[in-house]
């Protein structure tokens, strides 16, 4: 019977990688990853993971070299945040467009200028297009659970796409919770052995990384994009096989107490277990208020958004990003204009905040609801509004 | 060299890893150079390219010149996608899912994408004892994206970002020491090569590859496009290069430094700079500079190579 423990984030996701049994981990530090690598090249070094360490000396080189590894058939981690990614990012391309699946755990992190460790989803937001199935996670036990998954997704035949794992750097990588470490024996019965299909191997050369002339590179980004957009049923697939095995299913939207909810509000990562006691306390006092909690980023979840929101008058959307000068929260954007083509829709209200690690409480998420609620009965709608801007 | 005429059928094999039908201009002596080092090291290799000439001319999809297991990514990380195939392949004969033979590990480039761009990464898996052969193909300027100045471009060529003009003698900095920069990091084997001498090329080449750990090779490889000299002199012109001490061919192992190619009289670097447009506009008093300046590298490359042997005895 698997335990339940009290384990730091960061650590349970280095198990997780561990129990995956990975070839390689090349990782760079950087606050707020630091301890997942840290973990997982004392693994290395106490011989409990039968794993090669590179410690590079960039972040550029740690996706460089990831790339190198899976090319060449060996199951491969790494992890990342904030200005990391940013470096990395070029590098982020090439692992989706040929078809190299690297899984990273993304300690999301606020970008410079000015510098900041601490937490919002900037980074996460820099690297949407760039073709890697992104899953956020609001938890430990979901952070430690879809690194797993990540695995089994990523490396399906009908996949072979890189994966993210977006945890919130500190609000979920250095905090301690309950977490269920499960067995080797039914993580082996859950994640295949990686096979990569064409290795780099001199008794079957092949040529990997070619240029794409202007009569087949639109045809190669449209296969990608089709792969990218159907790999959602690989997910599906994968979350329903692991909650078979593990118990815990997930799913692209999570609804929380969104029966007969005429307003909704939707978050992403770690906030949303805040704003669910923020959806609870408004229940407690007769509100019909509930929470969309968004697991799936990329491929992005229209039917299940679409799905969820039917019912609703009003659909609050809160980011911890900002597109400058533009439409304000990236993930409330692509709500919008997921609904657009529908007859009967909700009024969409966007908010911005939580950046560089600012707080926000449960009365915070209450006031949020209850603002955005107000805006849309007053139709007094802008592109999106900052929320606890101290003025 | 006229021996070998004899022999060349026993020396080298039949077999091309690279094979004909790229993209490659005329007279383009880098080509040569790739050609000659896969054919020596045979079919166990895999090869990680940066972006450059080369990836360009041999692989538009979905045609490619590459025999072997070839993988490019991007421009400066060729060193550190090694580094992956390197560890990802140690990774798997150590649990039983490759089997445990050697295969060469070969990184290679062109000047920018080692001397400039991709200097940080190579530094990175030098230092980190990767098991690879990282190959310098160094035609001396950009030549990819039209003759652009490199670190690599030597002290008074016109290139197009470094051109000669009224107020300018073109590239007024010196060689960066590329060679010097990777035997700095104390590796197992450093070498310079020409395919011009393509017996000490693929010699030095197999040895790199061989050494256990990393080694770093610097091929100067004349692009007559580049440097404007006549196709047909490609293979002159290299060998005017060591003739005159402009591109000395040594190797270093274990940090002993040895000439492989000993040129007892140096020729006037003007032998070697004439036959090229990119320094026809040079004064007789910038030769001089040249001249002193090669009559000075090589002089300290001798005697650090003799300083070196006294200490042996």
């Amino acid at each position: 019977m698997t335990q339940r423990v009290g384990i730091e984030v960061s650590r349970a996701v280095a198990i997780a990688a561990k129990l995956a049994n990975v070839d390689v981990v090349a990782a760079y530090p950087i606050t707020p990853q630091t301890h997942i690598v840290e973990d997982l090249s004392e693994m290395v070094a106490s011989g409990e993971l039968d794993a090669s360490y590179i410690p590079v000396e960039s972040e550029h080189s740690a996706m460089s070299s990831c790339l190198g590894s899976v090319a060449v058939g060996a199951r491969t981690f790494t992890a990342t945040s904030s200005q990391g990614m940013e470096l990395m990012h070029e590098v982020l391309y090439v692992a989706s467009g040929m078809r190299l699946p690297v899984v990273m755990a993304v300690a999301n992190r606020a970008l410079s200028a000015p510098i900041s460790i601490w937490g919002d989803h900037s980074d996460v937001m820099s690297v949407r297009d760039t073709g890697w199935i992104q899953i956020f996670v609001t938890n430990g036990q979901e952070a430690f659970d879809n690194i797993l998954c990540a695995f089994r997704i990523g490396e399906d035949r009908r996949a072979l796409l890189p994966v993210m794992i977006h945890l919130d750097g500190f609000q979920l990588t250095h905090v301690i919770e309950p977490i269920y470490l499960e067995e080797q024996g039914d993580v082996d019965r859950f994640l295949p052995r990686f096979e990569y299909p064409l290795p780099l191997d001199p008794d079957k050369p092949v040529t990997m990384g070619a240029f794409g002339p202007p009569d087949i590179y639109t045809e190669v980004k449209k296969a990608q994009d089709v792969v990218l957009t159907s790999s959602k049923e690989v997910i599906l697939e994968a979350w329903k096989e692991f909650g078979d095995i593990f118990g815990r299913y997930y799913s692209p939207i999570q609804c929380y107490r969104c029966e007969g909810a005429k307003v909704l509000l939707m978050t992403m990562g770690s906030f949303s277990e805040t704003a669910m006691s923020a959806v609870d306390a408004m229940r407690d006092d007769g509100h019909a208020v509930g929470l969309l909690n968004l697991r799936l980023w990329r491929p992005f979840p229209f039917a299940e958004i679409r799905q969820a929101v039917k019912d609703a008058d009003v659909l609050v959307v809160f980011d911890r990003a900002l597109s400058f000068g533009g439409p304000g929260g990236p993930v409330c954007s692509e709500v919008r204009s997921a609904l657009y083509s529908l007859d009967k829709r909700p009024k969409v209200v966007g908010f911005v905040g939580g950046l560089g690690g600012r707080v926000v409480s449960i009365a915070g998420f209450r006031e949020i609801i209850e603002r955005g609620t107000r805006i849309a009965s007053e139709g007094t709608e802008q592109e999106f509004e900052m929320f606890g801007v101290r003025e | 060299m006229e021996k070998y005429a004899v022999f060349v059928p026993k020396l080298i094999k039949k077999k091309e890893n690279f094979a004909p039908g790229h993209r490659a201009c005329v007279g383009c002596a880098e080509a040569l150079a790739v050609r000659q080092t896969f054919k020596a090291l045979g079919r166990d290799v895999i090869v990680v390219n940066a972006t450059g000439c080369m990836e360009v001319v041999a692989t538009p999809l979905p045609h490619t010149s590459w025999c072997l297991p070839w993988i490019h990514t991007l421009f400066e990380n060729a060193a550190a996608v090694a580094s992956g195939v390197d560890s990802g392949l140690k990774a798997l004969v150590r649990k039983g899912r490759r089997p445990d033979r050697k295969i060469s590990v070969v990184a290679i480039g062109g000047d920018g994408a080692t001397s400039d761009i991709g200097l940080q990464a190579i530094s990175g898996a030098l230092e980190r004892w990767q098991d690879f052969l990282y190959v310098c193909f160094d035609n001396e300027a950009y030549m990819n994206t039209g003759i652009q100045r490199s670190s690599a471009t030597p002290y008074g060529a016109s290139t197009t970002t470094a051109p000669a003009g009224k107020k300018s003698i073109g590239q007024v900095t010196w060689k960066k020491d590329m060679p010097g920069i990777a035997a700095a990091h104390n590796i197992p084997y450093v070498a310079t090569a020409c395919p011009s001498y393509p017996f000490d090329l693929m010699d030095k080449v197999r040895k790199g590859a061989l050494t256990p750990g990393p080694a770093y090779i610097h091929v100067l490889s004349v692009c007559p496009t580049g440097w404007r000299c006549a196709p047909e002199l490609a293979i002159k012109v290299g060998r005017l290069a060591v003739e005159t001490g402009v591109f000395p061919l040594y190797e270093v192992e274990n940090g002993r430094y040895k000439l492989t190619i000993d040129v007892p009289q140096l020729r006037p670097v003007q032998d070697y700079l004439k036959l090229q447009g990119r320094f026809r506009h040079l004064s007789e008093e910038t030769v001089k500079e040249i001249q002193d300046r090669v009559s000075k590298d090589y002089a300290k490359l001798k005697e650090k190579i003799e300083c070196m042997q006294k200490q042996d005895r």
